[in-house]
C-alpha cells in the first residue's frame, strides 16, 4: 500500500514537472523599433523610409509590436516615438491598428522638419527600453540612417549598448560626399557600428538594397 | 632501438631473420595445435549451437504469432460472415414483412379475379336458338299439293312470307345476343392482365426471396470453412484482409487530404475567436482549436455510423437498445450539423479577412483600384469556400466506413509482417550459425596450412617409426588424433 502511494506521489510528480515544462512561457510574437534619421539631407530620403514602414507593416502578425522613432538631437526619449503599437489578437483589430499606423507616419513625413544633429545612439538606447519592457520572442531594431552620428555638445553616449537577442539591420546606408572621397570613412563607420552591436551581444545587418528586405522579419 | 631491429634475430640479414622468426612460430603453433583447434571448434560450436537455439526460439516465435495471426483471422472472418448472414437474414425478414404479409390479401384478390372471370365465361357461352316449335307443322303444311289452287298458294305464300319473317327476327335476337357475348368477354381482358400483374409481382418477390437464399448459402457455406478452421480459409481471409487494408489506406489518405482542406478553411478565422499570439506547447492556439473542431466532426461522425450500425467500432453503441440509438444518431446528426454550420460561417469569415488583407496590403502598396477590380468577381469563391466548409464535415463523417476496415485489416497485416519478419530473421540466424560451424572448420585448416612443414616431419617420422610398431598397431589399432575426433564429433 504504501509502494503504491509512493509510486502515485513520484506520477504526481512527474506530471507537475511536465505540466510545467510545457507551461513555461516562450514568447512567439516580434518586436520591431525603428530608427528613422531625420537630420541633415537625409530628411530626403524619407519615402524610403515609409516603404520600409509599409513593408514591415505588411509582415508583422497579430500580437507584434511596432515601433518608430525619428533620430534627432537628443533621441533617448519617448518623444522622438512617432507611433508604437503592440497589434492585436484578433487579426481583424490589427489590420485597423495598421491603417491608423500608416496614417499617422504619413501625417509625420509630411510635417518633418530635418534636426540639426543626429543621435543614433540615444535612438538605440530608447529602442532597446522599449523591446525589453514589451520583451517580444524576437527583438528587431531598424536604422535608417547614413549611420555618421553627429552629437551636440555635452551629450553623452559612450555608454555600452546592450544588445543580447537583438538584431541591429542599418537600411540605406547612403553615402556622404566625404565618402566619395575617401571611401574608407564610410567602411570604418560601418565596422565602428558593427563592432559596436556586436560587442552588445547583437547580430548586425546593412541592407542597402530595398528590394532584398525579404529576410529581416520572420514570416 | 626501434621494433624493427627487435625483430631482427641476425642483424644484417632480414631474410634468414624472417625465416627464423618462420620457423619459431611453426614450432610454436605446432606445439599449441590440439588446444588451438579445441578452441577454434569449440569457439564456432558455440556460436553455432546458440545461434540455432536461438533461431529454433524464433521459429517457435513464428509459429506462436501465425497460430494467433490465424486465430485473429478466423475469428475476425468469422464475425464478418455472421455479420453478412444476420443482415441477409434481416433483409429477407424485411422483403416477407414488406411482400409476403400481404399475401393473404394478393390471394384474395386472385380469387376474386378468377371468380369474376369464370362468371363472365359464363354468362358469355353461347346458348343456341330455340328451335322454332311450328317447324314441323310448316314442313307438313309445305307438303300438300298446290294444284294449281290460288287459295292454297296464298296460304303457302303467307306461310312462307311468316316463316321469313320469324328468321329474321330470330337472326336479330341472335345478333344481339353475340354481341352481348362478346362485349363480355371483352370485359374479361382487364381481369386477366390484372392477374397476370399480380402473378408476375408474386413471381419478383419469389425470385428475389430464392437469390437472398442462394447468397446466405454461399455465406454459410464460408462461415462453415471458417468453422472447420481450414487453411484455405485462412489464407483466404489473409488475402481479403491485406486488399482491405490497401483500399482503406488509399481512402483514409484521400480523408486526410479533405481534412487538411478543412484544416486551412477555419485555421485563420479561428485567430478571430481564440487570438493569433496564443500558443499551446509550440502551437498556435488557433491551429489547435481548428483541429480539434475536426477531431469532434469526425468523432461525430463516427458515432453517427456506429448509431446507424453501419460500422462496429464501439459495440456498446451497438448494444444500445433502438430508441436510445436512434435518440443518439438525432443527437450526433445535429451536432455534426451545427459544427457543419459554424465551418460554413468560418469559411465566410476567412473570406472577409482575406479580402481585408488584400485591401490592407494594396493601400501599403498604394494599389487600391486594382483590388477593387478583382474584388468583384470574389462571390464565386465566397459561395465555394462556405459550401465546402459545410459540405466537408459531413463527408467526413464517411471516414468511419474505412476506418473500421484499417482497424481490422490492420491486425493482421501487422501479423503477417511480423510473422514473416521473424521468418527471415530465423533464417538469418540458422545461416550465421552454419557459417560460424564452417568458418570453425575452415580455420583448423588453415592454421595446418601455416604448420604444414611440422606436419610433414611428424608424418615422415610416423612412417618411419612405422614399420617398427607394425606389430603393435595391429594388435592395438591407432587411437584416433584429438582433432579427428573434434572434427568428427561436430559433425
Amino acid at each position: 500500500m504504501i509502494h503504491h502511494r509512493q509510486y502515485i506521489a513520484w506520477l504526481g510528480l512527474a506530471l507537475i514537472a511536465f505540466a510545467g515544462g510545457c507551461s513555461k512561457p516562450q514568447s512567439h510574437s516580434q518586436g520591431v523599433y525603428m530608427l528613422i534619421d531625420t537630420s541633415g539631407t537625409y530628411a530626403g530620403e524619407l519615402e524610403k523610409a515609409q516603404r520600409i514602414i509599409n513593408y514591415t507593416l505588411g509582415k508583422l502578425n497579430p500580437g507584434d509590436s511596432f515601433a518608430v522613432a525619428r533620430v534627432d538631437t537628443g533621441s533617448f526619449s519617448e518623444k522622438d516615438i512617432i507611433e508604437k503599437t503592440t497589434f492585436d489578437d484578433r487579426p481583424s483589430m490589427a489590420n485597423q491598428q495598421k491603417r491608423r499606423f500608416r496614417e499617422k507616419i504619413d501625417t509625420f513625413v509630411k510635417n518633418v522638419h530635418s534636426s540639426r544633429y543626429t543621435d543614433i545612439s540615444g535612438g538605440i538606447l530608447q529602442a532597446i527600453e522599449f523591446l525589453n519592457e514589451k520583451n517580444p520572442g524576437k527583438k528587431t531594431i531598424l536604422i535608417f540612417s547614413d549611420l555618421k552620428e553627429e552629437l551636440k555638445k555635452g551629450y553623452k553616449r559612450d555608454i555600452p549598448l546592450q544588445l543580447g537577442g537583438f538584431e541591429v539591420v542599418a537600411l540605406n546606408v547612403t553615402k556622404l560626399r566625404t565618402d566619395n572621397i575617401n571611401p574608407r570613412e564610410y567602411l570604418d563607420r560601418l565596422e565602428q557600428w558593427r563592432q559596436r552591436v556586436k560587442s552588445g551581444g547583437g547580430e548586425w545587418r546593412v541592407i542597402n538594397d530595398l528590394e532584398r528586405m525579404e529576410g529581416i522579419l520572420g514570416g | 632501438m626501434t621494433f624493427t631491429e627487435v625483430l631482427m634475430i641476425v642483424p644484417g640479414f632480414p631474410a634468414v631473420s624472417i625465416i627464423l622468426w618462420l620457423t619459431i612460430l611453426s614450432v610454436v603453433l605446432y606445439l599449441a595445435r590440439i588446444p588451438a583447434h579445441r578452441a577454434m571448434i569449440t569457439a564456432s560450436n558455440i556460436l553455432h549451437h546458440g545461434l540455432r537455439m536461438a533461431a529454433n526460439s524464433v521459429r517457435m516465435a513464428e509459429k506462436n504469432v501465425a497460430n494467433r495471426n490465424k486465430e485473429v483471422l478466423l475469428s475476425t472472418g468469422r464475425e464478418a460472415a455472421e455479420r453478412m448472414i444476420e443482415r441477409e437474414f434481416e433483409r429477407i425478414s424485411n422483403a416477407v414483412h414488406a411482400d409476403l404479409a400481404a399475401y393473404p390479401a394478393l390471394q384474395r384478390e386472385v380469387s376474386e379475379e378468377i371468380t369474376r372471370i369464370e362468371e363472365d365465361y359464363k354468362e358469355s357461352s353461347e346458348v343456341p336458338p330455340s328451335p322454332p316449335g311450328w317447324a314441323k307443322a310448316v314442313e307438313a303444311v309445305a307438303k300438300i299439293p298446290s294444284s294449281g289452287d290460288s287459295m292454297v298458294a296464298n296460304i303457302l305464300g303467307e306461310i312462307n312470307k311468316s316463316l321469313n319473317k320469324a328468321q329474321g327476327k330470330a337472326l336479330a335476337e341472335y345478333r344481339q345476343n353475340s354481341k352481348c357475348r362478346h362485349k363480355l368477354l371483352g370485359g374479361m381482358l382487364p381481369h386477366w392482365r390484372k392477374l397476370l400483374q399480380v402473378t408476375a409481382r408474386m413471381d419478383k418477390n419469389i425470385s428475389s426471396l430464392l437469390e437472398r437464399s442462394k447468397a446466405i448459402d454461399r455465406h454459410m457455406d464460408e462461415h462453415e470453412q471458417i468453422m472447420q478452421r481450414t487453411d484455405r480459409a485462412a489464407q483466404m481471409l489473409a488475402s481479403s484482409s491485406m486488399t482491405q487494408f490497401f483500399i482503406a489506406s488509399f481512402v483514409l489518405a484521400i480523408a486526410i487530404g479533405g481534412a487538411v482542406i478543412n484544416f486551412h478553411l477555419i485555421a485563420r478565422p479561428m485567430q478571430e475567436m481564440v487570438g493569433g499570439s496564443s500558443y499551446i506547447i509550440g502551437f498556435k492556439t488557433a491551429h489547435v482549436a481548428a483541429m480539434v473542431i475536426i477531431f469532434v466532426e469526425m468523432a461525430m461522425g463516427l458515432f453517427l455510423m456506429e448509431s446507424l450500425r453501419i460500422t462496429r467500432l464501439f459495440p456498446v453503441i451497438s448494444a444500445l437498445d433502438d430508441k436510445k440509438r436512434v435518440r443518439m444518431i438525432w443527437v450526433t446528426f445535429a451536432m455534426l450539423f451545427a459544427l457543419a454550420s459554424i465551418e460554413a460561417s468560418l469559411a465566410y469569415m476567412r473570406d472577409i479577412l482575406s479580402q481585408d488583407d488584400a485591401a490592407l496590403l494594396a493601400s501599403l502598396v498604394n494599389q487600391q483600384g486594382q483590388v477593387a477590380e478583382t474584388i468583384s468577381n470574389r462571390w464565386i469563391t465566397t459561395a465555394a469556400q462556405m459550401g465546402m466548409g459545410f459540405m466537408l464535415p459531413f463527408a467526413l463523417t464517411f471516414v468511419a466506413i474505412p476506418l473500421e476496415s484499417f482497424v481490422h485489416s490492420l491486425r493482421t497485416v501487422l501479423g503477417i509482417l511480423t510473422m514473416n519478419t521473424l521468418r527471415i530473421t530465423a533464417f538469418l540466424l540458422r545461416l550465421s550459425g552454419n557459417l560460424f560451424r564452417y568458418t570453425g572448420t575452415a580455420l583448423v585448416q588453415v592454421y595446418d596450412l601455416l604448420i604444414f612443414a611440422p606436419l610433414w616431419i611428424e608424418k615422415s617420422a610416423r612412417l618411419r617409426s612405422g614399420r617398427h610398431t607394425d606389430d603393435k598397431h595391429a594388435l592395438h589399432p591407432t587411437a584416433p588424433t584429438a582433432e579427428a575426433s573434434m572434427i568428427g564429433g561436430q559433425s
